[in-house]
Formats: structure tokens, C-alpha cells, sequence
């Protein structure tokens, strides 16, 4: 396997202020997340770690300003989106790449049950998020939208997406959701399902009292430390005015 | 694990005929799969089936859907997780971490960043909001920056296949979004060298070509390869 390129890391480390998540003082650690911290993709790779217990590097990437538009951080991520794994010279874009890498590589704190039919569920609810709603209302698709149609179409578009993936995951979760969205225990689709609401309520003003089971886990998730302190409200990145 | 409804999956056997792909003329077989002969989600599970030797397929609406037995599970990525998971014969992951990793990223490059923004949905939204003269733009934008994004995530990983020199995942997923580039939305693929070098190279494959849109039982007749 080809090796990514160290000297590559260590430019963009001095082009981007790392923000220690653990306090530590240290200044390198293997694991470095390129991170937002409104973004949910970033929020679900967030809860894993601290799930797992893995010490990591802050690296925030400001949206709003461009940096992710960088062509230092193009060489991480060609698409251009946060969040970015870094595992010592190992590079890894995209929320569900990263998940299932920590996964095989990190096997405590598992993410995914044995029984592959539940597994299967995971995968399931999981992707509904990542591939049926969060790319149908993310930053860029939002952009063209206000674009093209005006700002008034944008938040409307947006709970049209979250409202139609919503009451699908009702739906696929009805049979098999317990404190969790999959049963008693937090698993992937959990880490998918947090971030999503979370944004769903607070920037897009969807109405959660339609969606029982993902209104009644969402409490549960409120009470999670791992949950909790990787939610937007809490990052080293969050502007003043956002901080919970 | 509650079961699903098998009454569910009785009524839809019944409300679509299923076309059987092997020809032995049995009705119920263990595995079945909802599928659009054109959906390149509907594909990506094709393939997996055919490299993994099960030949039954059944049509349906919201596609794909696999069915196993009493199991039900949609979505084109769980599924064939699922069936990586199941049946382990024809791996279609590598056994290293970070080049798992790697499929795992081109794979959703195509699932989560390209295919969504230019589905059927999508462009009727488009098409409904703008008019037809901007679909096949907004489809070409998408598909074009997500397979630039896809150059240079491969470029030094690919050999004879995306990842490499045996087919894997990531290959699954690339070859119907390629197909479907050049087929509907006339993408010109001399910008992506890497990808028309594989796309070749999967023409040459029976899985691949058995599964792609112009070959299947419900494909009409002036689609037919």
C-alpha cells in the first residue's frame, strides 16, 4: 500500500490551527480528525471515537470561510467535505468509510452487533441518512438551491428530504427499535441517527412529534456522554453564540 | 430478531410476476431481489449476485430489494454488505484494513455523493422546479465532480480495477455509475482516464455485463444490448 504523504500532513497542520480535544498538551497524536463542528458527518465519526476511547487531534476545517476548498485539503479530500481521518500517514475521507475503518481496525467498544440480520439494519438505517437525506440538504446542495430557486425554497427542500427519510426509518425501525434505535444497545445506526435529528431540529425546524421511536431514542441519546460532547453545541470549533 | 411479515412478501409475489432468471421454472427460490433493469443501485447488487453465483432476480418498485428467505433488507450498500457477510465465497473485500478503507470510500463517493443527486426523484424535483433543459446539466455536475473526486482518490491505488488488480467492492459501485455517466447523461469520460481504463476492463467481465441495464428480464425492448 502505497504510503500517503507525511510532509503533506505536516503542512497542512501549520496551515490549520490544531485544537486539542483532550487537553493533553501533546502535540502529535496518531489519530487526527478534520472536523466541523456543525457538520453531522464529522458529529458521527466524533461519537465513535470518544465511544471507543480514542484520544485524537482536532483539526476544525471553517466551511463558511472556504477551507475545505483548500488545495491542501482537496489533497486529502478531493470532494471537498469534512470529516477527514487521519491515522498516522493513513488518509480516510467520507463518515462511513472512517466508521467502518475504526471499526476493524479498533475493535473495542463495538459499533456493530454479530447477528448479521441486525447488522443488516444497521447498514440499512445508516445509509438511509447518509446517502437518502444528509446529501439532499448538506451545504453545497443548499447553495445551489438558493441559487437557482431563491433562500425560501432552501429550508423547505430540506424538510422534504429529512421529513420523507424520517418517516421511512419509523417505518424500517418500528419492529426492531428498543432504548436504541436497533434494540438495547447504541450501534451504527445510532451514530447516523443523533447527528441527523440533532440538525433536523435545530437548523431546519422539523416537527419530531410525527416520528415516536426517533423522538423517544433521541432522549435517549441526550443522555450519552459519548453522544452529548460530540454534538455541534460542544466542539472546539463552535462560534460563541452556538455553545451549549 | 422479530421476523418480517411473510404475508407482506406473499402479496408482493403476487401483485408483480416474477420473471425467473434461471429458467427451471421453480417459483420460490431463497434469495429473491426486487430490481429496475436501469437502476444502477438495482446493479451494483447484480453483479455481487452473479459474482457470487445466484441468478434469481424478481421486479419491483423501490429498488433494489433483497429478500433472503424470511429476511428482508433494501438499500443497495446494506445489501451487499449483507451478502459479503453471508456469503463469503467471491470476497468482495480485500482482507487489508486500509484498502477495505478504500473501497469502502469510492464506493460512497458514487452512493452517497453522486447517485442521490441525479435519481429518478431528483431530477423530477429539478425538472419540475427549473424544467427539463436542467436536469441533464445538474446530473453531468454531479456525476463530473464526483468522478474528478474519484481520479484522484485512485490514482495511486488503481491497476487493472479500481482498487487494484481484483475486483472489488468499489468496482460494484463504479461500473453501473459509469455506464449510466455515458449511457443517459452523455458525461465525456476522455477526462477520467482511470475510470474509462476500468470501465473497459469491466466489459470484459460476464458478472459485469450479465448484470448491466441492456440484459435483464425486464429490460424493453428498445434498451435490449
Amino acid at each position: 500500500m502505497k504510503k500517503q504523504n507525511p510532509p503533506l500532513i505536516q503542512s497542512l497542520q501549520s496551515l490549520f490551527s490544531p485544537i486539542m480535544a483532550s487537553g493533553t498538551g501533546e502535540v502529535s497524536k496518531k489519530l487526527k480528525l478534520y472536523s466541523n463542528w456543525r457538520s453531522s458527518c464529522s458529529c458521527r465519526v466524533r461519537i465513535a471515537l470518544k465511544l471507543k476511547g480514542l484520544d485524537y487531534e482536532y483539526i476544525a476545517i471553517n466551511l463558511l470561510k472556504g477551507d475545505q476548498k483548500s488545495p491542501e485539503f482537496l489533497k486529502l479530500n478531493p470532494l471537498g467535505y469534512v470529516p477527514v481521518l487521519v491515522d498516522g500517514d493513513f488518509v480516510v475521507a467520507d463518515s462511513f468509510a472512517i466508521l467502518l475503518y475504526l471499526e476493524e481496525k479498533y475493535p473495542q467498544h463495538p459499533l456493530l452487533p454479530k447477528d448479521l440480520q441486525k447488522r443488516a439494519l444497521n447498514y440499512q438505517a445508516a445509509n438511509l441518512v447518509s446517502a437518502n437525506i444528509q446529501p439532499l440538504q448538506n451545504l453545497s446542495v443548499l447553495g445551489y438551491i438558493h441559487e437557482k430557486l431563491g433562500p425560501d425554497e432552501e429550508i423547505p427542500l430540506a424538510q422534504t428530504h429529512i421529513r420523507k427519510g424520517f418517516a421511512a426509518l419509523e417505518k424500517l425501525l418500528e419492529n426492531y427499535a428498543g432504548k436504541y434505535a436497533t434494540g438495547n444497545e447504541v450501534f451504527l445506526a445510532d451514530l447516523f441517527l443523533a447527528p441527523q435529528i440533532d440538525g433536523a431540529v435545530r437548523r431546519f425546524n422539523v416537527d419530531m412529534s410525527e416520528y415516536p421511536i426517533l423522538s423517544r431514542i433521541n432522549e435517549a441519546y441526550k443522555e450519552l456522554p459519548a453522544f452529548q460532547d460530540a454534538m455541534p453545541g460542544k466542539q472546539p470549533d463552535t462560534p460563541p453564540e452556538a455553545r451549549a
